[in-house]
């Protein structure tokens, strides 16, 4: 009994002894700034800065590799937490969320074949480019809905939609993507051309009703080609974010009717 | 030269309903030039070719249109003269678009005489005489593919790298998919031209042993071969494999021909010293050499129960399905289902708008009968997948960390080494979409194998 006793003391004191001497000469210095950094950062996780979660963001950032603003989860108040911190100057970041460019539903765009593989958008992508007629469009299997760290996309009449209140603009649904038609875009403009088809018109008509033809009825009505509110690629209107239009009134004027007024699915969660 | 039975069996494989019938009597007919030709310039494994030509420009047959771009590529070369209608990008059998030239073979030349359908493109070669560097260059030239289905180019093939050398040079006439006959049409109708395609590729590759491997399901193809490699000199035989799928496979054909076994990916048939060819490459190499005739056109089998008259079709390359069909009688039912390729490893399709490649064995169309409509369900862990795959895998394991999106479990699971042959999917009694499964595994892991290579140049290039 007393032998045991006095061995595990002993055994006791020769590690505590170790441990001592380790702490002292063995240990690692840690910026104390990487504590106040990530704990100014929102703890999403979400990786849309590109770092892996907001302990390597913020790794990153009191290093000096990573321009303050990455996140944008936390937005111009993370921002400026993490600016306060590091001593370094703002950056302004404008809030991006997420829009889905397919407005084809089930009525809508056709489909020309029963799928009935994995439910997601990259393997039936890899089936004959998918059930729908139109290559371009949505054809919501929620590969999307999958990645969202926030629950902000859903899936209604086969299309993806995203909350503007939760997406964080993290950008993973972009990756994910197969017909990348999902664009990031400024939380602020309210007027956008929800089409991802560069076909000619007919082509496009064929496969679905509300399929951008490309007519530039939107441009024109909006102060022509000088005013820059719209690019075109091939026979596709794309709304130039850099210059958003903000007459509305252009909406109901699309002869094609795939532009919407702020299409960002605001109910339920 | 002699005919043995195969002495190695691999485990798993299945034996699905190979409805051959339909087409096997069927001779090989050539189909009257179709008035619009779709010539993709993806039509093999590795970097697609670089469009040479523009709208308006007028092609001779033969011509090179689109360039060979990058090492693993092939030329692609306009396989009837024609105006260029458009170049866009089309959608191909496997679903992704690709850059494209359509052909209106209506147009006749401003000058000159039109092409006939079976002059010689490039000067013929005396494969006696000719060196071995001659010989390879002419099968690059040719813009020769596998056939078989991959259509890995076949030049860089033919080519083993420094420090590796071919022993065996296999002939792949197995042609374990239902349906298909195309390939059993060849070495019935073509035996000839395939000995003097294996006698050139002898010659490129150094001399290996050649194996012939046919199914046991095809002896008037056996019987044909034996006849035209009668009195051939060297190391020649023909090896009868047991009928079950997929026989076909290159891995599963080394090692039921020579009993080795090529080890997981990235490793390939040559770092076991085997080159495997599939019959139909080999008449094309024949060609090339000896009638100076590129890679223009291809057998192609048009069959299942809602096709009029199932046939065998000579088409040239960039035919669409349409005018395959139409040649055929048209649709006896409506079709239920499209299948490009061969029924276990083919692609289903949409539309009958998708062109021929170089790689199109097969063409079917089957009626709503033989079209099964399922649900999948829950795994009952019964293990079929598991004694059906060919490679060993546990597919089971490998489709239910897809579902939980573990990717990195199915990778642990060997998925990589995984051949897509079907096997798993067509035993399952839960209707599990496994082989799908697998599919995005390795989709998945070669996406993120392509970052991080992208992602390691770009640190190096800082």
């Amino acid at each position: 009994m007393t032998i045991a006793i006095v061995c595990i003391a002993g055994v006791g004191l020769v590690a505590a002894v170790v441990l001592a001497v380790a702490d002292k000469y063995l240990s690692v210095k840690e910026d104390p700034r990487i504590g106040m950094v990530t704990a100014a950062l929102p703890g999403a996780n979400c990786g849309g800065c590109g770092f892996p979660g907001c302990d390597g963001y913020a790794r990153a950032l009191v290093a000096g590799t990573a321009p303050n603003g990455a996140c944008a989860a936390g937005g111009d108040a993370c921002a400026a937490a993490v600016a306060k911190i590091l001593g370094v100057e703002a950056a302004s970041t404008e809030r991006r969320v997420a829009l889905v460019k397919c407005c084809g539903t089930r009525s809508e765009a056709i489909r020309v074949g029963d799928y009935n593989g994995i439910c997601d958008c990259n393997v039936a992508a890899m089936t004959a480019g998918g059930d729908k007629g139109c290559t371009y469009g949505c054809l919501g299997y929620g590969a999307c809905a999958n990645v969202c760290p926030k629950n902000a996309i859903s899936i209604a009449d086969g299309l993806a939609k995203v909350d503007k209140r939760l997406c964080i603009g993290c950008g993973k649904c972009v990756a994910v993507c197969p017909k990348k038609l999902i664009e990031l875009v400024p939380a602020s403009a309210t007027v956008h051309v929800l089409c991802n088809n560069p076909d000619k018109g007919p082509l496009v008509r064929k496969v679905c009703g509300v399929g951008c033809m490309g007519c530039h009825l939107c441009e024109k009505n909006s102060g022509g080609k000088e005013a820059g509110h719209f690019v075109f690629q091939g026979f596709l209107a794309k709304v130039n974010y850099a210059n958003p239009p903000e007459d509305e009134q252009i909406v109901a004027k699309c002869p094609a009717k795939c532009m919407s007024v702020d299409p960002h699915f605001e109910s339920g969660h | 030269m002699k005919t043995v039975k195969s002495q190695f069996k691999f485990a798993g494989g299945v034996h699905p309903d190979y409805n051959k019938e339909l087409a096997r009597e069927q001779p090989i007919e050539r189909l009257p030039l179709p008035s619009e030709l779709v010539i993709s310039m993806s039509q093999h494994l590795g970097a697609p070719a670089k469009c040479l030509v523009k709208v308006g420009d007028f092609v001779r047959r033969g011509q090179i249109v689109g360039e060979k771009n990058g090492f693993i590529s092939v030329c692609v070369r306009a396989s009837a003269d024609g105006k260029v209608k458009a170049v866009e990008k089309r959608l191909g059998p496997a679903g992704a678009k690709a850059d494209a030239i359509v052909l209106d073979t209506t147009v006749k030349p401003d000058e000159g005489e039109p092409s006939a359908p079976d002059a010689p493109i490039l000067p013929p070669l005396d494969w006696r005489s000719a060196s071995r560097e001659e010989l390879l260059k002419r099968v690059e030239e040719a813009g020769i593919c596998g056939m078989g289905g991959a259509g890995f180019p076949t030049a860089v093939k033919l080519n083993p790298p420094p420090g590796k050398r071919c022993e065996y040079l296999i002939l792949n006439g197995a042609e374990c998919e239902p349906y298909l006959t195309a390939d059993y049409r060849v070495m019935l109708e073509r035996a000839p031209r395939i000995r003097l395609g294996v006698e050139i590729m002898r010659k490129i590759l150094g001399g290996p042993a050649v194996r012939i491997a046919v199914e046991a399901n095809k002896p008037e193809a056996i019987a044909a071969l034996e006849k035209a490699f009668a009195d051939i000199d060297g190391n020649v035989e023909i090896v009868v494999l047991s009928v079950l799928y997929p026989q076909g496979s290159e891995k599963h054909q080394i090692f039921a021909t020579v009993g080795r076994v090529v080890p997981e990916p990235p490793a390939l048939p040559i770092d076991v010293g085997c080159v495997v060819e599939n019959v139909g490459t080999v008449v094309a190499i024949a060609d090339a050499v000896e009638k100076g005739e590129p890679l223009l056109e291809r057998v192609t089998t048009v069959s299942g129960d809602a096709v009029a008259e199932p046939k065998n079709v000579l088409a040239p390359c960039g035919t669409k399905y349409s005018d395959l069909v139409a040649f055929c009688g048209g649709e006896k039912t409506a079709p239920a289902k499209v299948v490009s390729g061969g029924t276990m490893m083919g692609f289903a399709v949409s539309t009958l708008e998708i062109p021929t490649t170089k790689t199109t064995s097969g063409l079917l169309l089957l009626s709503g009968k033989k079209v099964f409509q399922y649900a999948s369900g829950a795994c009952i862990n019964c293990g079929r997948c598991l004694r059906a795959c060919p490679m060993g895998l546990n597919p089971a394991l490998i489709s239910k960390a897809v579902d939980a999106n573990d990717i990195k479990a199915a990778e642990d699971a060997h998925v990589m080494s995984c051949i897509e042959c079907g096997a798993c999917s067509f035993g399952c009694p839960a209707y599990r979409t496994i082989t799908q499964s697998c599919r995005r595994a390795k989709n998945s892991i070669r996406a993120r194998i392509a970052a991080e290579k992208a992602k390691a140049a770009a640190a190096a290039n800082k």
